[in-house]
This record gives structure tokens, C-alpha cells and sequence, in this order.
């Protein structure tokens, strides 16, 4: 089944006079793992809005084509309803955090779903301990740093294992190693959960594709409200490199397009280290 | 010219237990490009909201020019040093781009026609000029980010920091973001930056500031600090790629760009010849 299908959707927010979504086609099936990147305002956070049917409903504006979601039609069911199985963690994680402790936030999912009460404390914790931050179980979601909040937002979408889940930049204010160890542990979560027979549908929206590349199935990148490229994540980067699209193309990756021709390097060096020692196979280049 | 003086930092939020600043002891002076970074919770907003006086220390002082932060006012400091926080919405209350960016301007007592001049550069410089009429809360992650900056640059501070300026930027606009700041620091000016981002910070700053548990575990020379694997750790950061790359060759690459570093590469191995 689709997880997501959206066909030839178009939008214009109400108020602006162009189409910030043109004719967007995409069909995502259960299970894979989709990252959306390109340039600032091409319209990503945009298709999370209309995936998750915040558009049209809370959105005005002009709407067309057809979307569905879990084999819901998002113009047929409201968002509430679309939200108890698809989850979405906004790229302003303030905007997500709402009762008076980071524990209750990471509940609220798991109580609307009227889950039994020792499951939910095993979700919460399960979902503190993920991101990182049981420490801050009963701190107010107000008195937190910018990455705590974020990865507050994380858990308490997470705690609701819904099938489908979009991150909306979910590492723009994290450490780098918290950075690494949260996409590690979505994925094992996604790993642990399969082998219980649950699939969750993973779409990460993000600038930073280097903590990505190494987990995801599939790679699109949108430009001014089209659907530019979408395939394997090395492809779409190749792709990407050569016409010149502002994506954040991990350093390694970006020499390796750029030197592979002249330099005869047939596949992307998985570290700096196997590149380097390529390349000084006649024993240059090592003091310069 | 400003110059900033902390000496012997404590902080502590009213209703909190802990310190989350710690005996912190600094000074910055103009011309400076500093960075500052640490693990999240690390103390690094807290400590930048010390700076510009929208906290107050708890104990020790922090000092403005040799006037202490309890006996200035947030406005008048806010000529001085400008602060783009990291959430751009907790900044943002003008109906219209336009109108946030002209905000600090009036404020400060611009001329009008001075002031129109400087927010035509600053929507170019950043790429907003299609959106002057926009509700600032109507754009992207990446364009209110972009917004926040402007709208404090505009007024030109002596010492400008900002939380976490390459959120959402993608590599053309984190490049332009660079260029912009390199030149400010060039004409004299002061940054801070606070940021995760090590490839950013590396490609821009001079010093840095390492905060870990509300403690400054390191200050100094940017490259010599993120080559040292303890600081890294502990701080959870990591090795700029520049650095990486460096350390491996065994000699310095001067060249920022990357087009101009895979030049060089090809430049240094015949491999890359025949
Ligand atoms: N509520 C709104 N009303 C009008 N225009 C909007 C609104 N929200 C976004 N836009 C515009 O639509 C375009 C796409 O916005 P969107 O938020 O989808 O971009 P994005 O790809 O997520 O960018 P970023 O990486 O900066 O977050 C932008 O040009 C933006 O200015
Ligand atoms: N308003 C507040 N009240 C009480 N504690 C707070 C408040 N704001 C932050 N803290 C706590 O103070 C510590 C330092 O927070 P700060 O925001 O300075 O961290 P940071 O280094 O900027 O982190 P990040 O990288 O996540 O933004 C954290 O442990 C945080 O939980
Ligand atoms: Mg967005
Ligand atoms: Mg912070």
C-alpha cells in the first residue's frame, strides 16, 4: 500500500500570487525512508503541511489535485483524524510543546490514543531515553534549552508510534553527537518495531543529508515547488552536484563528484582516510 | 568600540536549583570572531543572554565598555551589541518584513531616507527582497531566520551575536551568511556565533569558546581547540572537516572554498593528472 500519495498536487497559500507546490507527484510505500531536502523555501515543510492535511484545512489557500495518506483522502478526514496514525515533528519544536512538563508532553500522544496506563509510562519512557533527556522528565517545557525542546518535540511524537512519521529538520538544534545518536536510534526504533510486526513510513526533511546517507532509502529533492529528483540517495546527489543545486552535500561526497573524473576514482570513498590513501598510492601528496 | 569584561560568572534561572553558569571569566574585544560551543543544555544561550545584558549575573559581573550590565538598559545595549536568538518567532512582531526590519532603525533615530537605503540592502543581502509585504510569519524555516538576522544587522552593532544562524540555511545561503559576517569582522566589527554547526564555526572564526556543564572547558584558537579529541568529547562536538582533512594531509590548506580545495588536491596528486 501507499503510505503517501499525492497526485498532481498544486498550492498557493492565500495572499501570494504564485504557486509555491506545482503538479507534485509522489507515491511513498510502507516501510521506505525518504529524505526531502533542497533549497530554503522550495516548498518542503509545505508538503509535510499537505501530507498531514493541515493543508487545505488550516491552510488558506488554493488547493488542487488529489492526496492521500494511509489510504485516507486528507480532503475527506480531518486532521485529527489523520494525526492519531501519522505523526509530524514541526521544524519550530516550540510550537509542539504545550503542558507543563516534558513528561506530560511525551504522554499527551499515548493517553488521546487511550492506551493502557502502563503502556504509556513504558512509552514515555522509552521515548525519554531515545532522545536522551530523562533527566528533564519534569522539567517545564518553557525553562529547557533550544535542543532540549527539540528533542522533547522528537519524543513526544515518537511516543505515539505512529506509522507514519515526518521530521521536519529534526537535528537543526542538536549537538552533533546527539545529532548522530538520535538518527541512530530512529532507525533502530523503526528496526525494533518491524521485528514486532509494526512498519513505520519515515520522512525526514533536512539540510544536514551527511548524518542521513548512511539510513535512508531514497532521496528527493525539491526545487521552487517541483519535485526535481528522486531516486537512490547517490544518484540524486550525483544529480544534484553536477546541476548545481544549493543542497548541503556532505564534504567527502563533494570532493569525490568533483575529482573522480581526473582522478580515476570509480566509487564514493566511505572516509576521508580511503580517499586520501587512494590517492597517494604512488606515494605522493604526503608532505605536501 | 566595544569591549565586553565577565569576571567570575555564576548563573542560576529564579526558580532553578542548579548554576548553569559557572565561574566564567572572558573578555572580548572589537575586531574579534568568536565561537561559541558546547553540548546542548551546555549553558551556551544563557550565557549569551548574560552578555547582552538580558540576564544579569547571579554573582560576578559582566561588563559593558567598564559599565556593569545591572546598570544598563536592555535598549541601550542593544545599540551596542545585537542578538539574533535562535528562534526567529520569538523575535518577530510587525505585521510586514519590512516594518520588522525598519523597527530597530526608527528606534535608533535613522533618518528616514538613510533608513530606507539600509533595509533595501539588507532584504538584497539576504535574499528577501520579493517578500518586504510578507507577514514574517508567513515564510519558510530558512527566510525567517534569514529575517531575524537582517532585521538586527540592519542597524549595523558594534558586536553582533547570533544563536544558531545556519538553522535551515541550505549551502548557497550558509556560504552567503559567511561572506556576510567575514566582511563585518573585516570593517572592524565583532561576532559570536553559538552554534552546532563545526564546519560553519571553523570556516569563519578565529577563536572559540568551549562550554561544557555551564563551565568553559577551553579558550583560545579555534583550530587548535577542535583538534583536540578530549575537548571534542567531551563537549560532544566534532572535528571540523577542514581540520580532518588537514591533519590527514600533514600540511595546512589555506583555500575555504571548496571548489578551490579539490584544485588543490588535484593539484598535489599526480594521480589526478594522467
Ligand atoms: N503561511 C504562508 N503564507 C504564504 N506563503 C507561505 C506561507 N508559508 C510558507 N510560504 C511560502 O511558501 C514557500 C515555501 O515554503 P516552505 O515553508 O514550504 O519552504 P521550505 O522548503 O520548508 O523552506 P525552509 O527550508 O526554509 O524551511 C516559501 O517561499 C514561503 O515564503
Ligand atoms: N528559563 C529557564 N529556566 C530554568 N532552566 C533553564 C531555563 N532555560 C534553560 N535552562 C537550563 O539551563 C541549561 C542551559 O541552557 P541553555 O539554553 O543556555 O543551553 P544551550 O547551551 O544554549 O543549549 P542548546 O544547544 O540546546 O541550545 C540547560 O540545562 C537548560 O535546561
Ligand atoms: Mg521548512
Ligand atoms: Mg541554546
Amino acid at each position: 500500500m501507499n503510505v503517501v500519495d499525492l497526485r498532481s498536487v498544486s498550492f498557493r497559500y492565500a495572499g501570494s500570487e504564485r504557486n509555491v507546490l506545482s503538479d507534485i507527484n509522489l507515491k511513498i510505500e510502507e516501510g521506505e525512508s525518504v529524505l526531502i531536502t533542497g533549497p530554503s523555501g522550495c516548498g518542503k515543510s509545505t508538503i509535510a503541511r499537505v501530507i498531514m492535511g493541515l493543508i487545505p484545512h488550516s491552510y488558506p489557500g488554493d488547493f488542487s489535485g488529489e492526496a492521500y495518506v494511509l489510504g485516507m483522502n486528507i480532503l475527506e478526514n480531518p486532521v485529527s483524524r489523520i494525526a492519531t496514525n501519522c505523526g509530524i515533528v514541526f521544524q519550530n519544536p516550540e510550537n509542539q510543546l504545550f503542558t507543563f512538563s516534558v513528561e506530560d508532553d511525551v504522554a499527551f500522544g499515548p493517553e488521546n490514543l487511550a492506551l493502557p496506563p502502563y503502556e504509556i509510562c513504558r512509552r514515555v519512557d522509552e521515548s525519554l531515553r531515545l532522545v536522551g533527556i530523562e533527566h528533564l522528565r519534569h522539567a517545564s517545557p518553557n525553562s529547557i534549552s533550544g535542543g532540549e525542546q527539540q528533542k522533547a518535540a522528537i519524543a513526544s511524537i515518537i511516543s505515539m508510534h505512529p506509522s507514519l512519521i515526518i521530521f521536519d529538520e529534526p537535528t537543526s538544534m542538536l549537538d552533533p553527537s546527539s545529532s548522530a545518536s538520535l538518527i541512530q536510534s530512529i532507525f533502530r526504533l523503526k528496526e525494533s518495531l518491524r521485528e514486532m510486526g509494526k512498519e513505520i513510513t519515515l520522512i525526514i526533511i533536512e539540510h544536514r543529508i551527511n548524518l542521513l546517507i548512511n539510513h535512508i532509502s531514497r532521496m528527493i529533492v525539491v526545487s521552487d515547488g517541483k519535485i526535481v529528483l528522486d531516486g537512490d540517495p547517490m544518484t540524486v546527489l550525483n544529480e544534484s552536484f553536477e546541476r548545481r543545486i544549493p543542497i548541503n552535500i556532505p564534504p567527502l561526497l563533494r570532493i569525490y563528484f568533483r575529482i573522480k573524473d581526473r582522478c580515476g576514482l570509480e566509487k564514493p570513498p566511505r572516509s576521508l582516510q580511503e580517499l586520501l590513501s587512494y590517492l597517494r598510492e604512488d606515494g605522493w601528496g604526503r608532505n605536501g | 568600540m566595544v569591549e565586553i569584561v565577565v569576571e567570575n560568572l555564576f548563573f542560576k534561572y529564579p526558580e532553578a536549583e542548579n548554576y548553569v553558569l559557572k565561574n566564567i571569566n572572558l573578555i572580548i574585544k572589537e575586531g574579534e570572531s568568536i565561537a561559541i560551543l558546547g553540548e546542548n543544555g551546555a549553558g551556551k544561550t544563557t550565557l549569551a543572554k548574560n552578555l547582552n545584558g538580558l540576564l544579569k549575573p547571579t554573582q560576578g559581573s559582566v561588563k559593558i565598555d567598564g559599565v556593569d550590565t545591572r546598570n544598563l538598559s536592555v535598549a541601550k545595549i542593544a545599540r551596542k551589541i545585537g542578538f539574533v536568538c535562535h528562534n526567529p518567532d520569538h523575535q518577530f512582531f510587525a505585521e510586514t518584513v519590512e516594518e520588522e526590519i525598519r523597527f530597530g532603525l526608527r528606534n535608533f533615530g535613522f533618518p528616514e531616507n538613510e533608513a530606507e537605503r539600509s533595509i533595501r540592502e539588507v532584504l538584497k543581502t539576504f535574499g528577501l527582497e520579493d517578500y518586504r509585504f510578507r507577514n514574517p510569519f508567513q515564510l519558510s524555516g530558512g527566510e525567517k531566520k534569514r529575517l531575524a538576522i537582517a532585521s538586527i544587522m540592519v542597524w549595523n552593532p558594534e558586536l553582533l551575536i547570533l544563536d544558531e544562524p545556519t538553522i535551515g540555511m541550505d549551502y548557497a545561503q550558509r556560504l552567503n551568511i559567511q561572506r556576510v559576517l567575514k566582511k563585518l569582522v573585516s570593517e572592524g566589527r565583532s561576532i559570536v556565533v553559538i552554534t552546532h554547526d563545526v564546519d560553519f564555526a571553523a570556516s569563519l572564526c578565529e577563536r572559540a569558546i568551549i562550554l561544557s556543564k555551564g563551565e568553559v572547558i577551553g579558550d583560545g584558537c579555534l583550530r587548535k581547540l577542535l583538534s583536540d579529541s578530549e575537548v571534542i568529547e567531551k563537549a560532544s562536538l566534532k572535528k571540523p572537516f577542514l581540520i580532518e582533512l588537514e591533519e590527514e594531509l600533514g600540511f595546512s590548506i589555506m583555500e575555504e572554498d571548496f571548489d578551490e580545495i579539490c584544485d588543490f588536491l588535484t593539484r598535489v596528486f599526480p594521480k589526478c593528472h594522467s
